[in-house]
């Protein structure tokens, strides 16, 4: 991922709570085996409607998607992420998130800015009332702010988020470098722990299962 | 120093490495994996020249695009055939085992892991599918990863997780006859919210929970992540162990014996301390439905469209195409719908096929059984359900996620209302324009016998 230090543009505010990720990128979306292209299908059951507020011509360069309560719930689809990233959004404003959603646009660099209800309620109104509005997401401080008429609100960003997101680490990566300690973990665990090998034969069909077939 | 919950038992035990950040690198016994979330993690193993570290870990099905009709007929949707070409590759590829379409032992991602055996007590699953906390039924921790994480297991055998915190969900007292575990797990998400579990492990207990099979327990599990949670658990018991004994995924002989007796320690101990409990009484609970947009919002199948109390609850109704006082029994469904990971099993068929016995289909309704893995299929069919629901005019389906969520060709069409057994009444989830009610599969045989809203009462 790349790294993510500052992120700035106008907001369009979604007024709904409960935002799952079937509404973010319907299911039809999903058979693709490809990372990109999913922009076009974000809200899409959504965008057909033309009083969206997505197809407002005044948010149509807007970047950061200011939304309800308990935004991305739902599927742990990562395309959801892939399609408001690819659609043009750098971060959602929101009073809380789906826990996968959070987590999977962490590994994306999308950010998720979680303030209270209150706070999100008045940058709407803000944004309802001048859409050029320009919003300031600073990850180092952790801030969120209006520099124009002062308005700045801190949002919680544990270190190793921010730290990813800074440095634009690889996860995988950064645990392999880990490998010698997950290699002792398994010398052990393995002798406990199931594996599958010997379960199932080359083509899949159960090895024990014939077996207690023929006992009983 | 206060006993230790089952969650941090478990967690514990697999600990490969903790940062002083709130990042612990969690190992993963069992890697489950399906054609959606997949593609694009495999993808990413080879534009890094990575492989699977544990391939005997790893375990991979085709259910969210399979069509449900005759296993002979041809995939006709060359992207969704396409996705299922891919999976196959990729097993092969990084040496996977996979059951594709049509194998003996093909279902449902969260039937197949627990019905197999290869779900088991004490362990890490994940999955990417939100669904996968389905497998915390077993006493193991099990939670859904998005795409990047699944790359991420394939490659390391762990995933990064924060410590969520606990929370005990008691259900105390019994639940009254013809309350089933989905009315229980509905009852669950109606009183916490859909937010209510966020950022917590959920744990079920009580006599309510003890009196339920490991179906139910499937059923409940399933759906924590409705309410928000990571997952939840059911600390082991005999019935656990008695389901998974002679399961092709455990020892056999007296090394199930002796597991067992490691698997009983899966309980939180008398003196755990949780983070948050919550207290229900089982015994006031009764069958429910969804009638709204989100999971937690339930009303009794007995009762009326309830009066919004915010805007979300009048968006909601005016998709739902609703209106406040109207008996459930007075609204007309096109379209029952008995599957998916949330009830698909042997004995929510059983319970559909009690309804069903004797009586048929309402002319109204288009009524689907479709089953959760091919294992599922020929227990039923030698049990007769088959004949059974086909007499009643159900139609008999071949395994698969069908009609939970719009990825194949088992679809709503706009504007017709389903009464369902699946686990999302999202907006569209069930086919652009579709109306989605939750039932348990009871009350869901009742409803296509009687052609609206009903208890199994009163269908007989």
């Amino acid at each position: 991922m790349k790294p993510v230090h500052v992120v700035e543009g106008t907001g369009v505010p979604l007024n709904r709570s409960d935002v799952d990720t079937d509404q973010i990128i319907p299911s039809d979306w999903l058979k693709r085996v490809e990372r990109t292209g999913f922009g076009r299908g974000l809200f899409s059951e959504w965008r057909d409607d033309t009083t969206f507020v997505l197809n407002d011509p005044n948010y149509a360069s807007a970047s950061i998607l200011v939304a309800g309560s308990r935004f991305g719930t739902g599927s742990s689809r990562e395309h959801a992420v892939w399609a408001l990233m690819d659609y043009g959004f750098t971060a959602v404003v929101a009073p809380s998130f789906g826990d996968i959603f959070k987590n999977n646009s962490s590994k994306q660099g999308l950010l998720t800015v979680e303030i209270d209800e209150v706070d999100v309620t008045s940058l709407m109104n803000i944004i309802s009332e001048n859409p050029n509005t320009l919003i300031t997401i600073d990850v180092a401080n952790a801030t969120i702010e209006i520099a124009a008429l002062g308005w700045s609100r801190h949002f919680e960003l544990s270190r190793n988020t921010r730290e990813r997101l800074l440095n634009g680490w690889d996860d995988i990566g950064l645990t392999l470098r880990h490998e010698s300690e997950i290699t002792t973990f398994e010398s052990h665990h393995d002798l406990e722990a199931l594996s599958l090998r010997g379960i199932f034969d080359a083509g899949g069909h159960v090895v024990h299962y014939d077996q207690s077939q023929g006992e009983a | 120093m206060a006993g230790a919950t089952l969650f941090e038992k478990i967690w514990k035990s697999h600990v490969v490495a903790s940062s002083d950040d709130a990042l612990t690198t969690l190992y993963v016994d069992l890697h489950l994996v399906h054609e959606v979330t997949s593609p694009q993690a495999f993808d990413g193993l080879r534009l890094n020249g990575r492989r699977v570290r544990r391939p005997d870990r790893t375990l991979a099905t085709a259910d969210h695009n399979v069509p449900t009709d005759a296993l002979t007929a041809p995939i006709a949707d060359p992207i969704s055939r396409r996705q299922l070409e891919v999976l196959n590759e990729n097993c092969q590829e990084f040496g996977i085992t996979l059951f594709p379409r049509g194998h003996e032992n093909q279902g449902i991602v969260h039937v197949i892991g627990p019905e197999l055996g290869v779900s088991q007590p004490g362990m890490v699953i994940v999955c990417g599918d939100s669904h996968t906390s389905t497998h915390g039924a077993f006493g193991a921790l099990a939670f859904g990863i998005g795409t990047s994480e699944v790359e991420h297991v394939l490659a390391t055998q762990t995933v990064p997780q924060s410590k969520p915190r606990t929370m005990a969900v008691t259900l105390t007292g019994s639940a009254p006859a013809g309350v089933t575990a989905k009315d229980l797990v509905l009852g669950i998400i109606g009183r916490l919210g859909t937010g209510g579990g966020a950022g917590y492990v959920m744990e079920y207990r009580g006599p309510a929970i003890s009196q339920l099979s490991m179906e139910g327990r499937m059923t409940l599990c399933n759906m924590s992540i409705e309410a928000g949670a990571r997952a939840g658990l059911v600390g082991v018991d005999e019935t656990t162990i008695d389901y998974l004994r002679g399961k092709p995924g455990v020892p056999q002989g007296p090394a199930f014996d002796e597991i067992a007796e490691k698997w009983r320690r899966l309980i939180s101990d008398d003196d755990a301390v949780f983070d948050h409990e919550v207290v229900i009484d089982a015994s006031q609970l009764v069958p429910l439905l969804t009638w709204g947009t989100n999971p937690a919002q339930v009303a009794e199948v007995s009762g009326v469209v309830p009066e919004p109390r915010d805007d979300a609850d009048r968006r909601s109704l005016t998709y739902m195409q609703l209106t406040p006082g109207v008996r459930f029994s007075d609204i007309p469904v096109d379209v029952v719908f008995i599957g998916s990971c949330t009830n698909s099993r042997i004995e929510d068929l059983r319970a559909a096929a009690d309804v069903a016995a004797g009586h048929h289909v309402a002319a109204n309704v288009r009524a689907l059984v479709v089953p959760g893995s091919h294992r599922v299929k020929k227990q039923a069919e030698s049990e007769g359900l088959d004949l059974i629901f086909r007499e009643a005019g159900f139609e008999w389906r071949e395994p698969g996620c069908s009609m939970c969520l719009g990825m194949n060709p088992d679809q709503l069409s706009p504007g017709q209302r389903s009464a369902s057994t699946s686990n999302r009444n999202f907006e569209g989830r069930q086919g652009r324009g579709g109306l989605t009610h939750l039932v348990s599969p009871a009350v869901a045989a009742a409803t296509a016998l009687a052609g609206t809203f009903a208890l199994p009462k009163d269908a007989s």
